[in-house]
């Protein structure tokens, strides 16, 4: 029996998970900060590690905790869409085109802004295309969608694939980097984080209608969903937010796959709670794989997406073999 | 006032009309059986019927207002509509399930109440899954989701029932039970009914007309009496039947 009550605990216990993962990420690194040295410097009290928490962790703990939240929220949207619980936010090709757009930039020897800017247009455009081809006879099933942008994302690969080719040796890197997903070089905190709460409170209202349309299109028409209309709407949000979280941090991979997994083991599939909750675990997560990939080998630094991965496909794996419960 | 209305109504799937020129009204209390042969159109009439698919030609209307221009929540408020199939990717429980019904009667920012909580409860009395209510779907037996799809269609608390092969899935005694059940909420609760059967003794049984569908566009409606008899059905299902009347009630057995 779904209640406020509970709903209410889960997603409490849930923000002192999110405030504790930014806690630890302003606090850890190659310079140790104690907490009362972080809760100085966030209060404005200038001293001596001051610069380090404001000026480098604290924008850095935020867009990674946009990222995660994007990510989870988008992988959630996505999998009620589909119907499908293995979708994730990159399975419609929307990182492919962020990356063809971002490794152009690259490329071309862009900054960071111009290489943002043209990796939202990848992004943008592969959207539209997926959108264009799937719905092209008017019915844009589950099936002719999920195919649509499995065929993009395989044509992305290969451009991707093709510049890295002919790139130089000492842009490589960065070019890598930026696919694993890479919290080091993103450029602004701000619009991911903006992104986020917009697509979250565009999201919740249309929770209910979401646990309907995951039973079926004519079940949830029948109880009283506008389903076409309510479709379109998931599908921009779910792209919408996958295409700013690329943008910020690359191709940060299993995020949107495992966190709705594990939020709804958790708390049931109810998406009243289920969006909320996926929104700070997945931000939590991220925050605490990019403190672990800025500290684990310091001063070297590992792609987050890397420590993502490694610990989301264990984690995948196990859920996958105790699914027929 | 009739709870549907179907005005020259005309049905098309796949380039080939099945259904032509019905007019067909439901009063309150009335309960219609759809018999037909496999893909003669039953159900995509039925779901015309309920306004989930547009028809070709002619209007449906639900308590004297078009179910076309009618906003998907009020048409739930009108009519419920069973489907065929019912699939649930993600799991959750028997409760949870029966209380998607009450989804229409709820404002946008609503949580379910106590009292949902019990119209739920008594659906699934009813349907003899109370036992169950916090067991996953995906353990229930076929008969068992059945049942609790038609648990979901009582909480949804709505005047007319459209029902697509209830008594799919079920074993006898259950058969019997739903067919009871949606008998006596058109008899005692005034609600209309249409049902997709396969039986014609039990469409005789329970029910006040029958709608013949042939799949060429041609459709017979009249009081089962009347059209239920081993000619009619002869001829609608292309194999020769015998009737045997036995009492009020009609049996019929392939010759």
């Amino acid at each position: 029996m779904p209640t406020r009550r509970r709903a209410f605990l889960i997603l409490l216990g849930l923000s002192l998970l999110a405030l504790l993962s930014i806690g630890l990420a302003l606090m850890a690194g190659s310079l140790k900060v104690p907490p009362g040295e972080v809760l100085a410097a966030l209060l404005g009290q200038a001293g001596g590690s001051g610069d380090i928490v404001l000026q480098l962790r604290l924008p850095r703990a935020l867009a990674g905790f946009a990222c995660g939240g994007l990510l989870a929220l988008a992988g959630a949207l996505m999998q009620v869409l589909l119907r499908n619980p293995l979708a994730d936010p990159y399975v419609l090709g929307i990182s492919g085109g962020a990356g063809v757009g971002a490794m152009f930039g690259m490329l071309l020897g862009l900054s960071v802004f111009g290489i943002d800017s043209l990796a939202f247009a990848g992004a943008f455009a592969a959207m539209l295309l997926v959108f264009g081809l799937a719905h092209g006879d008017g019915s844009w099933t589950q099936t002719r969608l999920l195919l649509t942008g499995v065929i993009v994302a395989a044509g992305c690969g290969a451009l991707v694939a093709l510049m890295l080719t002919i790139a130089d040796e000492h842009k490589l890197r960065g070019m890598l980097f930026w696919l694993m997903g890479d919290l080091g070089q993103s450029g602004q905190w701000w619009p991911a984080l903006l992104t986020l709460a917009v697509a979250l409170l565009c999201a919740m209202p249309f929770a209910r209608e979401l646990n309907l349309l995951a039973r079926g299109l004519l079940q949830a028409q029948a109880l009283g969903v506008s389903v076409g209309r309510l479709r379109y709407a998931i599908y921009l949000l779910a792209s919408l937010a996958t295409a700013a979280s690329v943008t910020t941090a690359g191709s940060i991979g299993f995020v949107g796959l495992i966190v709705p997994h594990l939020v709804r083991l958790a708390t049931g599939n109810d998406q009243r709670v289920l969006l909320p909750a996926t929104v700070l675990a997945g931000g939590s997560l991220l925050v605490l794989a990019d403190t672990l990939a800025r500290t684990l080998i310091a001063p070297q630094q590992l792609p987050v997406g890397v420590l993502t991965a490694l610990i989301g496909v264990p984690v995948f794996l196990f859920l996958l073999s105790r699914q027929p419960r | 006032m009739s709870l549907l209305e179907a005005r020259q109504l005309r049905v098309d799937i796949g380039g080939q009309t099945i259904v032509d020129h019905l007019d067909l009204s439901i009063a309150p209390g009335e309960c219609v059986a759809i018999l037909g042969r496999n893909g003669a159109g039953k159900s995509t009439l039925l779901s015309t019927l309920a306004g989930l698919r547009p028809p070709t030609a002619g209007t449906v209307s639900f308590a004297g207002q078009d179910a076309g221009t009618m906003p998907p929540r009020q048409a739930a408020l009108n009519r419920a509509w069973l489907g065929q199939f019912q699939s649930d990717p993600f799991g959750s429980t028997v409760l949870e399930t029966a209380l998607t019904g009450r989804h229409p009667h709820l404002g946008r920012w609503a949580w379910e109440t106590k009292r949902d909580a019990e119209l739920a409860r008594s659906a699934l009395q009813a349907v003899g899954l109370a036992p169950m209510e916090s067991r996953p779907v995906h353990t229930l037996s076929g008969g068992e989701r059945q049942r609790l799809a038609i648990a979901t269609l009582l909480t949804q608390a709505a005047p007319l029932y459209l029902l697509d092969e209830p008594l799919a899935h079920l074993d006898l005694n259950h058969q019997m039970a739903v067919l009871e059940l949606f008998a006596g909420a058109a008899r005692d609760c005034g609600a209309g009914v249409i049902m997709v059967l396969h039986d014609p003794a039990l469409a005789h049984r329970f029910c006040d007309r029958a709608l013949l569908v042939f799949g060429d566009g041609r459709t017979e409606n009249a009081t089962v009496d009347g059209i239920l008899t081993a000619k009619t059905l002869s001829e609608l299902y292309g194999y020769a039947l015998r009737q045997i009347d036995d009492g009020g009630q009609r049996c019929f057995i392939p010759e």
